[in-house]
């Protein structure tokens, strides 16, 4: 769900070449043993349209109507009984009116080898950490693809080399990431951006290796009881830049610069009866910036059967908190989130959500509907709404999306 | 968030059943009593299969007569004195495809639950409170699906009755868990391989809800029963459905290594 206001996005391709070139040996390496090879195509295409309830406040945003076309098919190979196999899964998006957002991603690439207890992946994948549903502090492996979606749920494809361990004392995930992939942001004809342009094509970094920075993350987590939690340690090129004004052809923009960070990490869920408590804890440090730690934290709550129908409703509740204050990056700083989850466990698997923030320190706030219903076999409709009131010109981020409240419906159709 | 939570099937074995082992009933005892021997009787047929996979189809039909389906594959882990590891893969409708489950179930304490969700790759650890929540829309609660474990019950033996497999005992169960559907359930089960061909459950205000009702059985290496097609029946809704399920294999050799967040995330 929706994370819907960490972000700061930004883009780049990951280079295709040097990834193929990196699993090639891989390839040969794990070719088919057995002479039975599965395989497998499944995915996605969808349509999405959106109206915007006014023009945008910026230069290019003088529309209010969208459109937008996405195609993520899936190929699964898998041999050795499935112990081994390679998922390719490449994604395209065109976008009528911002061309940042028509774009091209390998989600993923990945050559999986599994023994009894050890699990070893190599190529391009996405990871997901944590166990909040407004914002995602701790799920620092991928980059944001925020032009593709405004809530951050959307990751590029992350180059990486894991081995993974099941024991008694849990899982532990030892992550090597080759090759960064900067964050994806609107362009200047694209909506959900600030006044400013982000220029995407000039970014730096504080590390001499730029995005040839091998990171590096080790995780463990584990279930015990009603208990499920995971503690992480992360060195590398921090996926949130920080946004330094420049100039380009004369015009002010936006330069992200990435800089070095280590982060500890810590997530955990008790689920008791019909609650769910929620804990996203981070500690960061840079040469550069004041060491800073955050958190996300809250409940939910679900009734079941309401009103003697086959209907839950959850109940959400969620604080976000950022030592730095009105300084912070994130967006989360000082904001509390009460949402509201629909279940109606039909046969169209209809689910309705809605959610509300609003920051402490600057009284701004935001609301957002997301719904969605199968249609039949192999289509499925969704509808998502998000308004933004902007109470303070010192938000200034939120100021600049305050024209941009929209609604959106998209149609899935999977193959 | 659409796909909700999904119970595995861990079995359906409370459905099946074999061996022998109970003694008719002696006089001095209780229906209650009786009726205990005939449930640990229908556990006790059922203890040594080891592991299993196994495909199903369900049908469900509104009251309208239309009809919409769901493929489900799952793999089972006996677990000696708990209940059974289980996790299953949806591949049909296909916004569900590739969503899992897994799922530990207790016999005396709530079951653990983690459904993996592929388009975030995130996975849930979820609430089992909703065990008598509907199973991917179907007239199946969590609850009918979950293995058969004696403590989940208490019972009582109402006599004997004409089945499809010669006579079977009447037995009446009373959950023990409060947040159950049902008041009660009436099963039948037959004497010579304490098959449950029938089953009929009552809602929390004790209303005739629902009746199961098992097509066939087939038996696998000699000794356990697996139902072949089954038919859950709403009264109150006029909606049905049907649980066609695929050919069990036994012994494939999972191992406990197999029922875990990674093996979650990866299942195909």
């Amino acid at each position: 769900m929706t994370d819907t206001f960490t972000f700061l996005p930004k883009r780049k391709r990951v280079d295709v070449q040097t990834l193929f070139t990196c699993l090639l040996p891989i390839g040969l390496l794990a070719s088919p043993l057995s002479a039975e090879t599965t395989f497998e195509l499944s995915g996605k295409v969808e349509v999405e349209a959106t109206v915007f309830q006014e023009e945008g406040q910026f230069t290019g945003q003088d529309y209010q109507e969208n459109g937008s076309f996405a195609v993520e098919p899936e190929f699964y190979w898998g041999w050795n009984d499935d112990y081994d196999s390679i998922t390719f899964k490449p994604f395209v998006r065109v976008d009528a009116q911002d061309e940042e957002r028509s774009h091209v991603d390998i989600r993923e690439l990945l050559w999986t080898h599994v023994t009894d207890d050890w699990e070893f992946r190599v190529g391009i994948s996405k990871v997901f950490w944590g166990v909040t549903e407004f914002n995602h502090l701790i799920d620092i492996i991928n980059q944001s693809d925020t032009v593709d979606s405004f809530d951050g749920e959307e990751k590029l494809g992350q180059p990486m080399i894991v081995a993974s361990k099941v024991t008694d004392m849990g899982i532990f995930d030892a992550y090597v990431l080759p090759g960064f992939r900067e964050r994806t942001f609107a362009g200047e004809d694209g909506r959900f951006r600030s006044g400013f342009v982000v220029n995407t094509d000039n970014a730096t970094y504080e590390d001499e290796d730029e995005e040839q920075h091998i990171d590096f993350a080790l995780r463990w987590s584990h279930s015990v009881d009603v208990f499920d939690f995971g503690l992480y340690g992360f060195q590398g090129t921090d996926r949130a830049p920080i946004l330094r004004s420049a100039t380009k052809n004369g015009t002010t923009v936006l330069q992200p610069h990435y800089q070095q960070i280590t982060q500890f990490g810590l997530d955990a869920q008790a689920t008791i009866d019909s609650w769910l408590l929620k804990l996203e804890a981070i500690a960061t440090s840079s040469d550069d910036q004041e060491d800073y730690t955050a958190s996300q934290a809250g409940f939910e709550y679900t009734f079941y059967g309401i009103a003697d129908s086959l209907v839950d409703f959850g109940l959400l509740l969620e604080y976000g908190w950022d030592e730095r204050g009105e300084e912070a990056s994130s967006i989360a700083q000082n904001d509390v989130y009460l949402g509201g989850r629909f279940t109606l466990n039909d046969t169209s698997d209809t689910a309705i959500l809605f959610g509300m923030s609003y920051d402490n320190d600057h009284h701004s706030k935001t609301a957002l509907l997301e719904a969605s219903q199968r249609l039949n076999d192999y289509w499925s409709a969704a509808l998502d709404a998000s308004i933004i009131i902007a109470e303070d010109s010192q938000d200034s981020f939120l100021t600049s999306l305050d024209k941009d409240d929209r609604i959106s419906l998209t149609l899935e159709r999977f193959f | 968030m659409k796909l909700h939570t999904v119970k595995l099937h861990t079995v359906l074995v409370a459905l099946t059943v074999q061996g022998a082992m109970i003694t008719t009933p002696a006089i001095a005892e209780t229906p209650e009593e009786q009726g205990l021997k005939v449930a640990q009787a229908v556990k006790q047929s059922n203890i040594g299969w080891k592991d299993s996979e196994t495909s199903l189809k369900l049908v469900l039909r509104n009251a309208a007569n239309q009809e919409s389906t769901r493929e489900v594959r799952s793999k089972t882990l006996e677990v000696e004195g708990d209940g059974d590891k289980s996790l299953s893969i949806f591949d049909h409708p296909r916004d569900v495809k590739g969503t899992a489950f897994l799922s530990f179930s207790h016999t005396t304490t709530p079951d653990d639950q983690w459904l993996y969700l592929p388009a975030l790759k995130r996975v849930k650890r979820i609430a089992s409170r909703n065990k008598s929540g509907p199973y991917m829309g179907s007239e199946f609660s969590y609850e009918d699906l979950a293995s058969f474990e004696v403590e989940k019950y208490t019972y009582k033996l109402l006599g004997e009755k004409p089945c499809p497999a010669g006579t079977c005992y009447e037995l009446e169960q009373y959950p023990t868990d409060k947040y159950s559907g049902y008041t009660r359930l009436i099963s039948l089960i037959d004497k010579d391989e304490y098959r449950n061909w029938q089953t009929t459950f009552y809602d929390r205000k004790n209303s005739l809800l629902k009746t199961l009702t098992v097509d066939s059985f087939k038996q696998y290496q000699g000794q356990f029963w697996r139902a072949e097609k089954m038919t859950m029946v709403n009264h109150q809704t006029k909606k049905s459905t049907d649980v066609i399920f695929g050919e069990y294999k036994f012994g494939v050799g999972l191992k406990d290594s197999d029922f875990n967040k990674n093996s979650l995330k990866r299942a195909k």
